[in-house]
């Protein structure tokens, strides 16, 4: 049985700020299972948002987006998204909102309601690790993502309403 | 002719047009068109804005580091770098010829590579241009514009670009970051469970590429006075070719053709590609331009990926495949394809070509066990070559006693393209834009060129908010005299 929730996260690790989502996801992975929670969390990390991204939604009561900003309110933001037929330009890396939308054209029917954590990022060179500004931006979301992490699980101990 | 559009006479006199950066095509470049005020075209350039680096970034990092540090060089074609890497570092630890498991992982990872970057590039990123039109409503040129109009063709998209993903995952051990390919052979051999997930959709996927092929030459068929000529121009052509001549996208040694399809260079071991290329810089791109020693920067310039791939081998090694090859070649007339949107067609059979491989070797007992390592006499110099999904790709190293890399050089696929795009948006100028008023129509002509060739202009950086496309039109003076833009 597949966990769920799922968490994704995107960012190529060697690109300073852009680690912003899989550093998340790592420090997420081993909270999880010290807190015996990693069971009904599916973790998937990428270099960016795809559309095959929405097979990963299947069968799933909530998801998480988690990538890097730029030019994104600080420290971070985390609100709900929902499906967005309104394309952008770029497919080569689709937002959040459009892997919803794809889910709806080839899974069928309604995603699982979702949420995107956008933590701010400063600089994206090659080779460079976390600016100090992006490791007190993913320092400030740390505790919302855990708490989020709880809010989900007792939504599916109140009968499911992630 | 479009040679002469490269460096206009009196550039400061013209206006200019940059298209920045272009969409759809991974990572960031840019295209400026110089203009007179009857919109004549005086000056195309498409610039690599973005800097690497990644040459200097692996000086001085242990060799066995490098076939995973690589990967970080790009985010839709890792697993190329990854082998590249691997086979030059084979050289290092002197193994001259890889075990019989090790060598079939490492295919089996690279088919599924080829798989899901062709697959994610027709669907994803080009079947709106191809299904819409070049010029159709913005908004609806995208894939989720495909998704409504052809549901059955996005989700074979979607699920061909994953089964691909899925092979990379189970035999470099991660979708990204794979650890599978190390100096001398692999970390892993298949279990019979893994096997069994590919075996389980690896027909339906050979079915669906076989019919991708037939709506790219349907495309073709259609529309044949657009596709065949559309950014078209000659040049040579190059890829590597196994030792039959047919084509291996793994392995081989590399074979050259001129514009007429005759062989000019066969047969050159990847250790000996200093003796027939050479690399030239230029002033206003990051990206070099590579070039035939024997014919200088002038003439020698040639394309690489699908479309020389499959012109440049004398047969497909899978029946399916070759068969659709042998139809391109007769649809050509006997004489080489150059229209830029034959990629398109070429990419597909090569798709093909990439599932039915993938479904053969799953019924090949080595890829289950045996030895994963081989090794020999220490080298200190190695270059390995692979036919990433764009085109050839040379990875070149040296390594002290201290086993730490000295010296890095990479020829990406993209950068044997450099100057053939350059020629194809110069030819696609002349004929789209000369003396017409620039709309957004027209300047996406200009990006469907580039689009052909599947440029990774070095990629994976992208966070939320970024990636707007804004086209701006200047006099010579600077000022802004119209705007378009669109996205964020």
């Amino acid at each position: 049985m597949s966990a769920p929730f799922v968490i994704l996260a995107c960012g190529n690790p060697s690109r300073g700020d852009d680690a912003l989502g899989p550093q998340l996801l790592a420090r997420l992975d081993a909270w999880l299972r010290a807190e015996g929670l990693a069971e009904s969390f599916a973790l998937i990390e990428d270099f960016q948002f795809q559309i095959e991204h929405a097979l990963d939604l299947e069968a799933r009561r909530a998801a998480l987006f988690i990538d890097a900003g730029t030019g994104t309110p600080a420290p971070f933001t985390l609100q709900p998204v929902l499906p967005d037929d309104t394309p952008g330009h770029s497919t080569h890396a689709i937002p959040p909102a459009a892997v919803l939308a794809v889910y709806r054209r080839v899974v069928g029917g309604e995603p699982p309601p979702a949420h995107v954590l956008c933590v701010r990022g400063e600089r994206f060179e090659l080779g460079t690790g976390l600016s100090p500004a992006a490791a007190a931006h993913l320092e400030a979301a740390w505790p919302s993502l855990r708490a989020f992490c709880h809010a989900l699980l007792q939504s599916t101990a109140d009968g499911g309403k992630a | 002719m479009s040679y002469r559009l490269e460096t206009a006479e009196h550039p400061e006199q013209l206006r200019r047009v940059a298209i920045d950066p272009v969409s759809r095509v991974e990572g960031h470049g840019k295209v400026t068109l110089l203009l007179d005020d009857s919109n004549k075209v005086h000056q195309v350039r498409l610039h690599i804005v973005e800097f690497r680096g990644f040459e200097k970034f692996i000086q001085g990092r242990p060799y066995w580091e490098v076939p995973v540090m690589v990967q970080r060089l790009c985010g839709i074609c890792p697993v190329s770098h990854h082998l590249a890497a691997a086979k030059a570092m084979d050289a290092i630890v002197g193994a001259r010829r890889l075990t019989p498991t090790a060598e079939k992982m490492r295919r089996l990872m690279h088919y599924g590579q080829i798989l899901q970057s062709h697959a994610l590039h027709f669907f994803h990123l080009c079947s709106p241009d191809l299904l819409f039109g070049f010029d159709s409503e913005v908004g609806r040129r995208n894939i989720v514009g495909v998704a409504e109009t052809h549901p059955e063709t996005a989700r074979r998209g979607v699920l061909l670009r994953k089964f691909g993903q899925e092979a990379i995952r189970i035999t470099a051990g991660k979708r990204i970051h794979g650890t599978g390919a190390i100096p001398g052979g692999v970390n892993k051999s298949l279990s019979i469970e893994e096997r069994d997930t590919l075996l389980r959709d690896a027909y339906q996927m050979v079915a669906w590429a076989r019919d991708a092929v037939h709506l790219a030459r349907q495309l073709h068929e259609t529309d044949p006075a657009l596709y065949n000529s559309f950014g078209i121009f000659r040049s040579h052509f190059m890829s590597l070719v196994g030792a039959d001549g047919r084509m291996d996208l793994y392995d081989g040694r590399l074979r050259a053709r001129d514009d007429a399809g005759a062989i000019f260079f066969d047969g050159v071991a990847q250790a000996d590609y200093e003796k027939h290329i050479q690399e030239e810089v230029k002033p206003w791109s990051y990206m070099k331009f590579p070039y035939f020693r024997a014919l200088g920067n002038e003439h020698g310039w040639y394309k690489v990926g699908p479309l020389a791939r499959v012109q440049n081998c004398d047969a497909m090694p899978t029946p399916l495949a070759d068969a659709e090859r042998r139809e391109f070649l007769d649809y050509a007339g006997g004489t080489p394809m150059h229209a830029a949107l034959g990629y398109h067609w070429a990419r597909m059979i090569e798709m093909l070509h990439a599932a039915e491989t993938i479904k053969d070797l799953l019924h090949d007992p080595d890829l289950l066990g045996g030895e994963l390592m081989a090794g020999g006499e220490r080298g200190f110099e190695g270059v390995g070559m692979i036919e990433a999904p764009r085109g050839t790709l040379i990875h070149h190293y040296r390594v002290g006693e201290d086993d730490l890399v000295t010296m890095c050089n990479l020829i990406v696929s993209t950068t044997h393209n450099n100057q053939a795009m350059n020629e194809a948006i110069r030819h696609v100028a002349r004929r789209y834009l000369h003396g017409r008023e620039i709309t957004e129509g027209l300047l996406n002509h200009i990006e469907v060129a580039i689009r052909a060739y599947d440029p990774c202009l070095s990629c994976a950086t992208h966070a939320l908010g970024k990636m707007p496309l804004a086209v701006e039109l200047r006099d010579a003076d600077g000022s802004l005299v119209h705007r378009l833009s669109r996205g964020a």
